[in-house]
């Protein structure tokens, strides 16, 4: 995402990256950064907590107003609980076991990369079927409109 | 919180954030898979002025999350660099996620925590955000070949950036 970033700034468009992956985000070292200390899947916010949602993003989008050094980085001051006990346990499945836990989904919690299009339901595969003809569709970009 | 009369003073303890380049290294090794390749950038970004305030510009929104609308094929989870353009005047009932690399249940249940359609829509009718481009561009993250990112995806949603006049993008990594 940063590489697309720095693409976009080097033609010319502005760009802030809203980030929940400091390190990530800093290795790639895009133009203008805001990151969210909170758990991956939730980089603008909570469900149904559209203020939050709001103020998260609100922040994020004053990057563009203060920073003025290519490569920076605000931190938003936000928590995503009262402690920070939910990092422990990221990619570490190990962590939660280590003690004699049950040991399921220890050893490979990661998806299987499937090479087939992974609707969110059956309907969704009817649908796109129906709008794309019964023909499949490799790229799928510029649709519906 | 727990503000009670005579509570004792709660100290915060804040852990660093995750560093998600170790953590995805050891658990690749530990499972004999080979490293994933992080984009590292050596040289400084490259830099253009923000042309004007928020409020009269044009922003667009490109978004990892594997965000699709109803009606479009959705995305594969292997190497998939191709990208979906979400027409702003969506619903966002209308909203699909799907990925491997992030828990989806929230995302799910409300699409905004990924990719923030009705915020931006409402920053937009408070006056803090000019306007928002003709569509949103999305796409899958992870994807392993750094290559195929610098050739096909990033080039082509430079162009429909272009295309749409877009003043400024906010990128929403997942």
């Amino acid at each position: 995402m940063g590489l697309i970033a720095r693409r976009l700034e080097a033609a010319g468009i502005a760009t802030v990256c809203l980030t929940s992956a400091r390190d990530i985000t800093r290795a790639v070292n895009p133009p203008r950064a805001a990151f969210v200390d909170f758990p991956l899947g939730h980089t603008s916010g909570r469900p149904h907590q559209p203020e939050l949602n709001r103020a998260i993003v609100g922040d994020a989008l004053r990057a563009f107003e203060v920073l003025k050094v290519p490569g920076s980085m605000v931190h938003l001051r936000y928590h995503w609980a009262e402690d920070d006990s939910w990092k422990d346990g990221v990619m570490r499945p190990s962590a939660a076991t280590a003690d004699g836990g049950s040991g399921s989904g220890v050893a490979d919690d990661r998806v299987e990369r499937f090479d087939t299009p992974q609707f969110q339901t059956e309907a969704d595969a009817a649908a796109a079927a129906d709008s794309h003809g019964g023909e499949t569709c490799a790229v799928c970009a510029g649709i519906d409109f | 919180m727990n503000d009670q009369a005579g509570a004792e003073v709660k100290v915060e303890r804040r852990k660093p954030p995750i560093d998600y380049i170790v953590r995805t290294r050891e658990q690749y090794s530990g499972l004999g898979y080979p490293p994933y390749a992080w984009t590292h950038s050596e040289d400084d970004p490259p830099w253009t002025e923000v042309p004007g305030p928020l409020s009269e510009l044009r922003l667009g929104v490109i978004a990892t999350g594997g965000i699709y609308r109803t009606g479009q094929t959705a995305f594969t989870y292997r190497d998939d660099t191709t990208y979906r353009a979400i027409p702003t005047d969506v619903e966002a009932s209308e909203l699909r996620a799907t990925h491997f690399a992030y828990d989806l249940t929230d995302a799910r249940d409300d699409i905004n925590v990924v990719f923030p359609i009705d915020t931006l829509r409402s920053l937009v009718a408070e006056g803090r955000v000019g306007e928002l481009g003709p569509r949103f561009y999305t796409c899958m993250g992870g994807i392993y070949s750094q290559r195929r990112v610098g050739e096909e995806l990033a080039p082509a949603l430079v162009q429909r950036c272009l295309e749409d006049e877009l003043d400024v993008v906010l990128l929403v990594p997942v």
